[in-house]
């Protein structure tokens, strides 16, 4: 005979318990972790790498790269000055905390004091797998377009700290930032936004003092 | 796209419950997923098909039940679903705006056979 069983559980249950152990690891080897999320092109690579120059003398760090095929990226953090670390994730769309997880073996946590992972391009995807770390951070670009909130309310409602990368290109490209920081605003209150660029380096050291009030 | 990654979660809630509550066979199983959640329907389905082949699962029904997205005003308490270019307030125009619902991805029910 049928019947009905009630569950109401949630589809990201698991990924959320292994997040939890990632956590709690990262807790017990006294490493700070980010996960930066952004678009392809958004500029998380130059993002870390002038990251890890500015910090690197001060603290050990580690990039883990969601990249679906090559190393360029994780080539770039270590000449910067990291221990680097790449996932290919063979065509996925995201890193899930499964994957972090099994990397976290792979990395000597005791000698670390700040964790990078670089999730894959995606404004989608990674939004729904948490990882584990420590706070999530999305950058945006001036010339993604000012709608980006908009379009993708599960990611800009769902972070820690938001970096405006790519300031430099202002001045050419159509971009309402009171538009943008308004969709923001609505579904993210009170967000920690950092609005910098990585070439003319303004508003990079709002960023550094932030990251590094976080680490202490 | 991470359909494939979720239904395999679906498969393993649902053969959980399933396997204690004894059951021989799952011939429905209920999903709730709001509009934020960015899943699609029909990829589910494909992947359903065939990672729930050779379980007690084969052939179970999904029924989709879909949350459209809620905010509130926090200001004039104006319930409202947001069109997709201006999120604010459209009785006060307020930006002062808390999100009810569109979040949800959940199994919500099965049913099966003992």
């Amino acid at each position: 005979m049928p019947n009905r069983i009630s569950i109401v559980e949630n589809i990201f249950s698991k990924n959320d318990q292994i997040a939890n152990k990632n956590r709690l690891i990262l807790e017990d080897a006294g490493v700070f972790a980010i996960n930066l999320m952004a678009s392809p092109g958004a500029g998380k690579t130059s993002v870390i790498e002038n990251t890890v120059m500015e910090m690197a003398g001060r603290y050990k760090i580690a990039v883990i790269d969601g990249d679906i095929a090559t190393s360029i990226d994780a080539d770039r953090a270590v000449a910067a000055g990291a221990t680097a670390i790449q996932i290919n994730t063979g065509g996925e769309c995201h890193l899930d905390a499964n994957m972090l997880h099994q990397e976290l073996s792979n990395l000597n946590l005791s000698d670390l004091d700040l964790l990078i992972v670089e999730n894959v391009g995606n404004l989608i995807c990674p939004a729904s797998f948490q990882l584990g770390t420590h706070k999530n951070i999305l950058i945006a670009s001036i010339p993604e377009g000012d709608d980006k909130p908009y379009k993708y309310p599960g990611m800009y409602s769902g972070v820690d700290a938001l970096i405006i990368n790519k300031l430099d290109l202002l001045p050419y490209v159509p971009f309402d930032m009171d538009y943008f920081v308004r969709g923001v605003e609505i579904l993210n209150p009170g967000l920690k936004t950092f609005p910098m660029s990585c070439v003319t380096k303004d508003g990079f050291n709002d960023w550094l003092t932030w990251l590094n009030e976080q680490i202490k | 796209m991470h359909e494939l990654s979720v239904t395999e979660s679906l498969l393993d809630i649902a053969l959980k419950h399933a396997r204690n509550a004894k059951a021989a066979h799952i011939t429905d199983i209920y999903l709730v997923i709001g509009q934020l959640a960015s899943v699609i329907d029909d990829s589910v389905q494909f992947y359903w098909d065939i990672i729930s082949k050779d379980t007690i699962a084969e052939g179970a029904e999904l029924h989709f039940k879909r949350l459209q997205t809620e905010f509130v005003c926090k200001e004039c308490k104006n319930q409202y679903q947001p069109v997709e270019n201006d999120f604010s307030c459209p009785s006060c125009a307020s930006s002062n705006i808390e999100i009810l619902t569109g979040r949800e991805f959940y199994v919500e029910s099965i049913e099966i056979k003992i």
